[in-house]
């Protein structure tokens, strides 16, 4: 798959095709994160002390349960929280460092949001939707604003639904419509927290069928579920318990769209 | 952030939700159409003034019986007896800048003519009363020095009271008319001048030798007022300034004394009727502001509302890249455009309004270019100010969990 167009990007080169046992760049570094809350005069530990490395082009799921604290591993990872102390360095990008104002534009154009609700505005067409991150980057003109918000609905499939909003638009689509708004500032990595927890199993292996398909074009994607059957479709996991990591573990990557083939066929049909 | 794109995501939040939109400018377009229309009413009256009284001469002077002053605006009921015929003779002899003037005295009564009757007053002047008051005469003649030598009982009459007491439609010319008790011979009839800007009707009017009316109506020595007009424009001031010198001399007063009559030109006249407008103006814009406020509280309302609702897109736009700075600059352009929209709509609105009331009124239609710029800083800063307390709210929505709120 060719990549998108890039004027303005910076240095974003090509994305290589994923060579096991060869050693890429690292993406993102985490080194003894711990982040507590101070919630009225108890302290609580999210999380403990996590270190781990995520090379370009890996497709990585973090695991847990509710508590374990994955959603505030996310929120790190997505530069919207600070840990307490530990560092995450995303792109080589020391977090910890960085202003409000840097954080944003970190936000903007590092990593990419796929979220469990969609969280898509109301009464806007798709194009519009994803031409959404790209407003908020200055070096973009509209005409290459539009041009990048086409491509990326093309590659995730939603090139004739430009014009249609959230409410024409079945979930799956609404979910595809996030997904591209997450890679069209062509991001370093795709955050995806419970992305396909609002779907019917045969929807999710849709999705998971596309993100599978981003990731063979190398895309780095960190996916955060407690779905034991949706971990199957990426190619490590990192398994959170009570704050810290238990498992970190290569898996034996299932392929989406067989399992989609798989499934019996849609009741629609009887 | 550039500018463009931040007016551009402000424009499709308000087109995103029109009716509320539209709800929201309500007020300002109320306030603001109303503040205009006042406005300019308030000018369409005061120049409506200016040119009526222009109409009636700008050099006519007054001279009144002085007495309480009451806001200024001459009362004329009072039984101070100072004015005289004989100081008209003098102030004819002695002032240059006087070119014609009138004794006045009027009193009114009953007007009779056989089976049908008027309410009507009697004035009394000179044959020059009627020139420096701007009255002509359509039928028949103005009476002469000789009728107020003798005390003829001879009146002109105004269209009004023609038609009051001859609706038979018989020539008033050389007709005898009742006034109480005393019979009048109609000499002339005046042109039509229809109502005056106080709402008088000026044709309601009888105007006889002030001899007669002295001796036999009112059996006084003293006269009310004295009508005079200055040779040019220009010269009124000195004509008034010598008026009051030979008054002064006549009433035997020193320098320092009270005067016992006051000198008043139509130019002092107009000053006070237009101050007397201007005030009225803008204390009708004052209270019309008030309503403006209320837009603007009205705007702050809705635009809390909508930050609250629009939580979870607020810390979306975070998460996409957004700066604290690019939410409050969103939400208060937000408000602001609103505010000045709904500013344009009130302007062409009131402006409107005016047009229809003075077209209504035969008013002369004015637009006042400063209220309008006026008008349009106020609602860019009404729209800022209401906005600035939601937008920073906004701005400091905590990302994380505004995303988690529902």
């Amino acid at each position: 798959m060719v990549p998108a167009p890039c004027k303005n990007n910076g240095t974003k080169a090509i994305n290589p095709p994923i060579i096991k046992n060869t050693i890429m760049p690292t993406i993102i570094k985490i080194e003894n994160l711990k982040r507590e809350f101070i919630v009225g005069s108890e302290t609580v530990r999210a999380l403990k002390g996590v270190s781990y490395e995520i090379e370009k082009g890996e497709f990585v799921s973090i695991m847990g349960t509710s508590g374990s604290g994955k959603s505030t591993m996310l929120n790190i990872l997505g530069c919207l929280d600070k840990p307490t102390s530990g560092e995450y360095y995303i792109d080589n990008i020391a977090v910890s460092k960085l202003s409000k104002d840097e954080l944003a534009f970190v936000r903007n154009r590092k990593i990419g949001f796929v979220f469990q609700s969609y969280n898509l505005l109301p009464r806007t067409s798709s194009l519009e939707q994803v031409e959404l991150p790209l407003l908020y980057n200055k070096n973009i003109s509209s005409k290459e604003r539009r041009e990048r918000a086409i491509y990326a609905l093309e590659q995730v499939g939603l090139q004739d639904r430009m014009g249609h909003m959230p409410n024409q638009l079945s979930g799956g689509q609404q979910q595809r419509v996030a997904i591209a708004r997450a890679i069209v500032n062509d991001p370093v990595i795709l955050l995806a927290d419970e992305a396909t927890g609002n779907l019917d199993t045969r929807t999710s292996y849709e999705i998971m069928s596309l993100f599978q398909k981003l990731h063979e074009a190398g895309k780095s994607i960190v996916f955060v579920t407690h779905e034991p059957d949706i971990a199957v479709f990426t190619s490590r996991t990192i398994m959170l318990r009570d704050g810290r990591v238990t498992k970190d573990v290569a898996v034996d990557t299932k392929s989406a769209k067989e399992a989609l083939d798989a499934l019996p066929p849609s009741e629609d049909y009887n | 952030m550039n500018f463009s794109n931040l007016f551009k995501i402000a424009y499709q939040a308000i087109l995103r939700n029109k009716t509320r939109s539209l709800l929201t400018m309500l007020g300002i377009i109320i306030g603001i159409s109303s503040v205009i229309a006042m406005v300019s009413l308030g000018q369409s009256s005061s120049q409506n003034i200016n040119e009526q009284i222009s109409s009636m001469g700008t050099n006519l002077i007054m001279v009144n019986r002085s007495f309480q002053r009451r806001g200024g605006v001459n009362m004329g009921n009072s039984s101070s007896q100072s004015l005289t015929v004989k100081d008209c003779e003098l102030i004819k002899a002695k002032c240059q800048s006087v070119a014609k003037i009138s004794p006045s005295v009027s009193t009114s009564g009953q007007l009779v003519r056989g089976a049908s009757n008027w309410p009507g007053s009697m004035q009394g002047g000179s044959p020059d009363y009627l020139e420096i008051r701007k009255f002509e005469i359509d039928k028949g003649t103005n009476f002469t020095e000789n009728d107020i030598k003798e005390f003829r009982k001879v009146c002109i009459i105004g269209q009004t009271v023609v038609d009051n007491l001859f609706e038979d439609g018989t020539d008033p010319i050389g007709q005898e008319i009742r006034f109480g008790n005393t019979p009048f011979k109609i000499i002339g009839v005046l042109k039509p001048k229809g109502q005056n800007q106080m709402g008088q009707d000026q044709d309601d009017i009888v105007i006889a030798p002030y001899s007669t009316v002295m001796k036999r109506l009112l059996a006084t020595q003293y006269i009310h007022m004295i009508y005079a007009s200055a040779v040019t424009e220009d010269a009124c001031e000195q004509a008034v300034e010598e008026i009051t010198e030979v008054l002064y001399a006549s009433h035997k007063l020193k320098d320092g004394d009270e005067a016992d009559f006051d000198v008043r030109t139509q130019a002092e006249l107009l000053s006070m009727l237009n101050s007397v407008s201007g005030f009225l103006t803008v204390l009708l814009a004052a209270i019309a502001s008030i309503s403006l406020i209320v837009g603007g509280i009205g705007i702050m309302n809705i635009m809390y509302v909508t930050v609250t609702e629009r939580t979870k897109e607020i810390g979306l736009r975070t998460a996409i890249g957004a700066r604290s700075r690019d939410i409050m600059f969103q939400f208060l352009l937000e408000s602001s455009m609103l505010s000045l929209v709904g500013g344009i709509i009130g302007i062409m609105f009131g402006l409107f309004l005016s047009y229809i009331i003075s077209m209504a009124l035969s008013w002369p239609f004015i637009i006042s270019f400063s209220s309008v710029v006026i008008s349009f800083i106020v609602c860019a800063a009404t729209g800022i100010f209401f906005g600035w307390y939601p937008a920073k709210k906004a701005a400091n929505l905590d990302p994380i969990n505004a995303l988690r709120y529902e």
